[in-house]
């Protein structure tokens, strides 16, 4: 049962990932990487990381998908990818490259990563994950915030009209 | 329960996706949309590994990853929108220079 759900979940999310590719409209694109970040949300849930699925709908599938939406139609680009590709060439070498990226992947991956029985699963939830960033990742989370804050004032400083 | 390894051959699978998006598109948008499947298929293994070992440490790790992606499109859009108010046109093959 739950392989058949991990199969419905991936041939979803590879899916929406090759839309996003394929299709030339920008705001397509966009809809597909929500289905995707939604199938990854999925994906959590199966792996028992309940939070992490909240905060991945919430800020990837809300606060970030609207941004894109909204650049989209500010910007209303979709012309850029119309006429004939100057360099098709070179693009379509990239191709073969990924090819041998995945195979790579693939060979680290088979060497003997997964050795050794399994562990019981943590609980992903709020509980868990608050109790590791609020004791041993306490800094790193700290600075989070400064990061946060230095996004914003360089979002501002970027998007001023200059008088 | 669907083993760990069958969850990083999926990420592994969608981060290769987001370099091709990343190499064969021209639109600047589209590039970013790929950088985010990219980092999600990070997070994607990251969850995973930290289930195989059985601590909480992998959706620490995931929790950061969100965070600096939040902040990265934030600034890579505005830095879109600043370039397009200068050319009026999008396009990654005409932004070879650093100057403004």
């Amino acid at each position: 049962m739950s392989l058949v759900t991990f199969a419905v979940l991936a041939a979803l999310a590879v899916g929406s990932a090759a839309g996003l590719l394929l299709r030339r409209n920008p705001i397509h694109g966009a809809l597909f990487l929500v289905v995707n970040l939604g199938t990854v949300a999925a994906l959590f849930l199966t792996l028992r990381a309940e939070f992490l699925a909240a905060v991945q709908v919430i800020v990837y599938a809300g606060a970030i998908a609207v941004l894109f939406v909204f650049a989209i139609m500010v910007l209303i680009p979709g012309k850029e990818e119309t006429g004939p590709d100057p360099r098709y060439r070179q693009r379509l070498l990239s191709v073969p490259i990924v090819g041998v990226l995945l195979l790579l992947i693939a060979l680290v991956l088979t060497s003997g990563t997964f050795g050794g029985a399994a562990k019981p699963p943590v609980p992903g939830g709020a509980e868990g994950v608050g109790r590791v960033l609020f004791t041993d990742y306490l800094f790193p989370f700290e600075v989070t915030s400064v990061l946060l804050l230095a996004a914003i004032v360089g979002v501002m400083a970027l998007t001023r009209r200059r008088a | 329960m669907v083993p760990e390894s069958y969850y990083v051959a999926l990420s592994a699978v969608l981060f290769c996706m987001g370099v091709l998006g990343v190499l064969i598109r021209r639109d600047p948008l589209v590039i970013f949309m790929s950088i985010e499947l990219m980092l999600n298929a990070a997070n994607l293994a990251l969850v995973a590994f930290g289930q195989r070992h059985g601590t909480a440490e992998g959706q620490a790790l995931v929790f950061f990853v969100m965070c600096v992606a939040a902040a990265e499109v934030a600034v890579g859009l505005a830095i879109i929108v600043a370039i397009f108010r200068q050319r009026r046109r999008l396009s990654v093959d005409e932004l070879s220079t650093l100057r403004g």
